[in-house]
């Protein structure tokens, strides 16, 4: 089947003043590779600061004016330039984003919805997308104030789903939820995903991760480190030290954590961003770039992966 | 209902205070002023040239011959019954003159609220909308060289390109010199104000526009403005369907809080056209000592601020949904 979105050697930076006239580029995503299948959820993992919110902005674009993209980026095979994300935004591209805060807080939920169209289709169309999240046709006449944490989210899922999308992106879609009500909506996503999207989902929160998406990205310092079936985890079949640390911190795993903190980006000129804190680094890792390369049946950025090639 | 009558007497006790205070001051002001209103008002050669008899007399009208605080209690004790007194230039009740005054200045003030709060509003959304770009630092430019400018000076500057230059408009007063009342115009009293009407909405523009634009320049940056451009919103839409009405609120409370600048931009502009409107009157009263019209005009122009502010209050509930609903939630 052909791949909804493929992303290839993705670089953003921020072109900025420093002291002064002395410009700078930033960079915050550097050779990012990702392949987004339909029927897929695909997790996006990464601490704050690791550029992963960035991704989700740049495939909407809606970086800002002061940023370059660099790669490229297929969307059904086609690539995908500012003018037809234009066209696609909405509704084969959708944005489930954080809460609450992201509906206007003096439109009416149906309204809102509606994007300023007012016919019986429209209306018709917010109806169904709201009943199909158990909301009554009654909350398309509230305001986001009177929602509940819970409730916003479903508005927003509803939003989603108006036109019926190809790419679901879900940007930290679940804070402030309990996890009876964080599980439903992660249900929500794979049956989106069921459906025939490509979910790409987006958090810092590795249980999450696991327990929706089919695949996790593992985002370092604006790269990704490592590309794993969220079956490796328990599986012990991950290849990057710092997946692995990320595992090895979660109760299921060792429950220990390791010293140090993500660099910022652009800090780390050369080399492995994850040198400093990598429990046994070799020869070699301090110098050029390193690549995303296959190992595994999954993708690794290092150049002493764990594990065995298995042929 | 209970909650309603709460809120209107909680207004009403700070409008009462709020008019006191006012009127406390002023009086104050008026006492400390070094001008002596005999001399003042009469003249020195003629003062001089009078019986002790004559000049006690006059004291007596001007009311130099009382204590203070006694003078003060007794304006009080008439305007609680309603009289504010008899004003001692014009010799008319002072609520007589005010009348008149406002008369005339009404619809000057009028005018330039609205047309400063349209404009303002207008040029603030615009700037906002093309932040950084051109139209956004050409009205940017002219907002801050306008609030930078004297409100006189502008009028002076009005007044030689307009009047004495281009010959287009008269150069002051609020209606034709030699003409009978009954011959006036409504043309007339238009091309009057315009001038003046105009000074004051130019100078009132400024403050409205820039507010408003650094309002909708944080709308334009919120989480519901990322979302709507990610579902595919128009950018023009997203200024005109939640910009404007995100912006709608806080610009509905500047236009209610500018009366007090446009009544204060007034009583300058009114001097230099010598408009007869409440401004100058104001001006008149302080500089000759009339007591009892200065306190008039005080309270009334108070009054209008305060009302102002409470309107702008009362809309607020009016119009804001999280207010209005904030009881019921379901």
């Amino acid at each position: 089947m052909e791949p909804i979105l493929e992303i290839q050697h993705l670089s953003i930076s921020f072109h900025q003043y420093e002291k002064g006239f002395v410009q700078r580029e930033l960079p915050v995503i550097r050779d990012l590779s990702l392949t987004l299948e339909p029927g897929e959820v695909t997790g996006v993992l990464g601490v704050s600061g690791s550029g992963k919110s960035l991704l989700a902005h740049a495939l909407l674009d809606l970086l800002p004016y002061n940023s370059r993209r660099e790669g490229t980026i297929l969307f059904q095979g086609e690539p995908l330039t500012s003018q037809r994300i234009r066209k696609l935004r909405g509704k084969e591209i959708v944005l489930v984003p954080q809460g609450v805060t992201y509906l206007d807080p003096l439109m009416k939920v149906g309204p809102q919805l509606r994007k300023g169209r007012r016919d019986r289709g429209a209306r018709e169309k917010v109806r169904s997308a709201l009943a199909r999240y158990g909301l009554k046709e009654a909350a398309a006449d509230l305001y986001p104030f009177q929602l509940s944490g819970g409730m916003a989210r479903r508005v927003l899922m509803a939003s989603a789903v108006m036109d019926s999308p190809r790419l679901v992106i879900a940007d930290e879609p679940t804070p402030g939820l309990d996890a009876k009500a964080a599980s439903r909506l992660l249900g929500h996503f794979r049956e989106l995903a069921a459906e025939g999207a490509a979910v790409l989902f987006i958090t810092h929160d590795l249980e999450l991760a696991l327990a929706v998406a089919h695949r996790v990205a593992v985002f370092y310092a604006g790269e990704t480190v490592e590309i794993a079936r969220a079956s490796d985890f328990p599986e012990g079949r991950l290849r990057h030290p710092f997946t692995q640390a990320l595992w090895d911190a979660l109760p299921q795993g060792a429950f220990r954590a390791i010293p140090g903190a993500q660099p910022y980006s652009g800090e780390v000129k050369e080399g492995c961003p994850f040198l400093a804190r990598c429990p046994h680094p070799g020869n070699g890792c301090g110098q050029g770039e390193l690549s995303l390369v296959p190992w595994n049946e999954g993708m690794v950025r290092c150049l002493y992966p764990h594990g065995e090639v298995m042929a | 209902m209970k909650q309603a009558l709460f809120f209107a007497g909680k207004k009403a006790f700070r409008a009462l205070l709020l008019l006191l205070g006012v009127s406390v001051a002023s009086f104050l002001l008026l006492c400390a002023s070094p001008l002596d209103p005999l001399r003042t008002n009469v003249g020195q050669a003629a003062l001089g040239s009078m019986s002790q008899e004559q000049v006690a007399q006059l004291e007596a009208y001007w009311g130099a011959d009382q204590p203070p605080v006694e003078r003060y209690l007794g304006w009080l004790a008439g305007a609680v019954r309603g009289d504010l007194g008899t004003s001692l230039l014009y010799r008319q009740p002072v609520l007589t003159v005010i009348g008149q005054r406002l008369g005339s200045s009404l619809w000057l003030l009028l005018t330039a609220w609205v047309l400063s709060g349209v404009l303002g509003l207008a040029l603030g959304i615009t700037a906002g909308a093309f932040r950084g770009r051109w139209p956004d630092k050409l009205i940017r430019g002219w907002c801050l060289v306008i609030s930078s400018t004297p409100a006189f000076w502008l009028a002076l500057l009005f007044l030689l390109l307009f009047s004495v230059w281009l010959g287009w408009l008269p150069i002051g007063l609020s209606v034709p010199i030699g003409v009978e009342e009954e011959a006036v115009t409504l043309a007339d009293r238009l091309q009057h104000a315009l001038l003046p009407a105009l000074t004051l909405s130019v100078t009132g523009v400024s403050n409205i526009a820039l507010h408003t634009r650094e309002k909708l320049v944080d709308v334009l940056g919120s989480d519901y403005i990322l979302l709507a451009r990610a579902r595919g919103e128009r950018e023009g839409a997203i200024v005109l369907r939640h910009g404007l009405r995100n912006v709608a609120l806080p610009a509905l409370t500047l236009q209610f809080g500018s009366v007090g600048e446009i009544i204060g931009g007034s009583v300058l502009v009114e001097q230099v056209f010598s408009y007869p409107g409440l401004g100058q009157a104001a001006v008149t009263a302080g500089l000759g000592s009339d007591l009892p019209l200065l306190l008039g005009v005080t309270l009334v122009t108070s009054g209008l601020v305060f009302g102002g502010n409470l309107l702008a209050d009362l809309l607020y509930g009016v119009i804001d949904p999280r207010m209005k609903r904030g009881e019921g939630r379901p």
